[in-house]
């Protein structure tokens, strides 16, 4: 019976069998161990994930309220980041690019519209010139309003010739464009010049700044999670004070006693994203309904889009990560002060 | 397999519980520690399991020097230890197989053989049947057999066991001390503390008699 007490190994898997006499069962036990170290590993791992989700589903009611309750605190930034893509989307479905329309005074010459227009590309303010004539206008309205009946019965084009001037340089750059408008707006032949899609910036503003305040929710929300994990695991940990105890007495190694909680935390952070997912799932289609009406007033088949597999796999990442890190911390702080008395 | 060389114990505040304790048990055999409550029976136990530091001297177990046994060495060196308690210390919510297993569970033992060893520790205490049942639904002769098995399943070299008998009838008691002594015969070395000296003295085995901390009688096999 000499050498059985085993002192080397650094970690479980580095064990080795020190007995020649220590029984034949013992060796074949230790061996096999060995040669299925990364099995028995896997198989612990596997263990203690089902352990653990099966003390959840023992007490059902617990287990829902705490996952609830992280599922609300991940639904809310994700239902604002998720509302914050549809924005997006409608901003981007046009075209973005700032232009001033300048409108020309009806009696300015064709000639003169043209020289005008070459005249101001070879402004360094200016990065491009679309001329819109007094003729193409007209065609233009003709083929898009369907009043082309009308239209031939004027006897003059009532529309003026267009020029629309996209400003060189930095679109935040207001004082430049403000500037640039004055300046045009100052010309002989120019009868009125305006920002063309002026809202769609502002709204592009907005945006950023609702991104910001998404981002300082998102991260309070998931420092909420995490505490809320880090606490449940912590009182999970008091109540098994006494097989902590009987567990460590009998030879378990810190990394065993913490796996059991550490897939809790991994259950609670993946079904509480789950949950979260649940209710944004409930919330798009409920919202569906009214956006495709608003949307079709403003005569676009704009539809309110439910969350991407990508984002559902970000969601599903930020829930696991929290609880994991959540349960890791409690786990830390609690497990190695319990020792066996 | 036990080698104690002037160790004391002093715990914090001042107090010694144990004072120059000069002690050898060899591989194989089966010794008792008896002394009155306070005499300093569950403090040597506590030394040799490692869950509390002696404070001078120097233990050897199973030639390991315990001063040595430190962070991640200390669960493997618990692995070839079994453990007993006058409150059995069962967990309530699992079954006996369930609690019988834990230590192989904790090697990392294969399936087949938890099932095996655990039912061998179990038919080896009379409880295969109980299996199945949780510790509540046992009497206390009965969990304390459970806490038997379960220190030995893993086949531990030395086997501690504080008060065994404790809350047990005299029957029942010396039921479990033939239980020991069978385990004793197959190889393991057994330290028992018990301050029940009537029934200590029916085994003729070796006496450990404490008092105060001190070594009152080092027993019949005294070699120091």
């Amino acid at each position: 019976m000499k050498n059985r007490f085993i002192g080397k190994g650094k970690s479980e898997r580095r064990e080795k069998p020190r007995s020649r006499r220590g029984g034949a069962s013992r060796r074949r036990y230790f061996g096999e161990r060995i040669k299925d170290g990364g099995k028995v590993w896997l198989l612990q791992h596997m263990q203690a994930a089902v352990f653990s989700f099966g003390q959840l589903a023992r007490n059902p009611f617990g287990s829902i309220m705490t996952i609830a309750v992280i599922g609300i605190a991940l639904a809310l930034p994700a239902g604002f980041y998720l509302i914050l893509d549809n924005t997006q989307r409608v901003a981007s479905g046009f075209d973005t690019t700032l232009q001033i329309a300048t409108y020309l005074k009806l009696d300015t010459s064709a000639e003169r519209a043209a020289h005008l227009a070459a005249e101001l590309r070879a402004d360094e303010a200016i990065g491009a010139v679309e001329y819109i004539s007094r003729d193409e206008a007209l065609s233009e309205f003709r083929e898009r309003s369907g009043f082309s009946d009308a239209i031939d019965a004027l006897r003059d084009n009532p529309l003026p010739a267009l020029l629309l001037v996209q400003p060189a340089g930095n679109a935040r750059d207001t004082a430049a464009y403000n500037n640039l408008l004055k300046r045009l707006r100052g010309m002989p032949e120019v009868d009125q010049a305006d920002f063309d899609h002026q809202w769609l910036q502002r709204l592009q503003a907005i945006i950023e700044t609702v991104q910001r305040a998404v981002l300082v929710l998102s991260v309070v929300l998931g420092m909420a999670v995490l505490l809320i994990v880090g606490n449940t695991i912590r009182l999970g940990i008091f109540n098994r004070r006494a097989e902590i105890e009987i567990t460590k007495l009998f030879g378990a190694t810190d990394a065993f006693i913490q796996r059991p909680f550490l897939y809790t935390g991994f259950w609670y952070g993946l079904l509480g994203a789950i949950f979260a997912w649940l209710l944004i799932t409930a919330a798009v289609l409920f919202l569906r309904g009214p956006v495709q009406d608003l949307a079709s007033l403003y005569a676009s088949d704009y539809r309110l889009r439910a969350a991407s597999l990508l984002q559902l796999l970000a969601l599903f990442g930020c829930g696991v990560g929290l609880g994991l890190a959540g349960s890791w911390i409690a786990v830390q702080r609690h497990i190695k002060a319990i020792e066996p008395a | 397999m036990i080698r104690f060389s002037n160790v004391s114990k002093q715990y914090p505040g001042g107090i010694e519980a144990l004072r120059q304790i000069n002690l050898h048990i060899e591989e194989g055999a089966m010794a008792f520690v008896t002394g009155r409550s306070g005499a300093g029976k569950s403090s040597l136990l506590r030394l040799i399991a490692l869950i509390e530091r002696h404070t001078r001297g120097q233990i050897i177990i199973n030639n390991q020097n315990l001063e040595r046994v430190r962070g991640r060495r200390v669960p493997l060196f618990r692995r070839n230890i079994g453990f007993m308690f006058q409150d059995h210390r069962l967990l309530h919510d699992r079954t006996v197989f369930d609690n019988v297993s834990l230590p192989l569970v904790i090697a990392g033992a294969r399936h087949q053989d938890i099932v095996k060893r655990t039912h061998a520790a179990l038919d080896k205490v009379g409880l295969l049947h109980k299996e199945k049942a949780y510790p509540v639904a046992l009497s206390g002769g009965e969990q304390q057999r459970v806490g038997i098995a379960r220190a030995v399943v893993h086949r531990p070299a030395l086997l501690l066991a504080d008060e065994p008998t404790g809350n047990l009838d005299p029957a029942l008691s010396w039921e479990i001390m033939q239980l020991f002594e069978q385990f004793n015969q197959v190889g393991v070395t057994i330290l028992l503390a018990s301050h029940d000296l009537d029934m200590i003295k029916r085994m003729r085995k070796r006496i450990i008699t404490l008092r105060m901390g001190r070594i009152l009688d080092q027993g019949r096999d005294d070699e120091k």
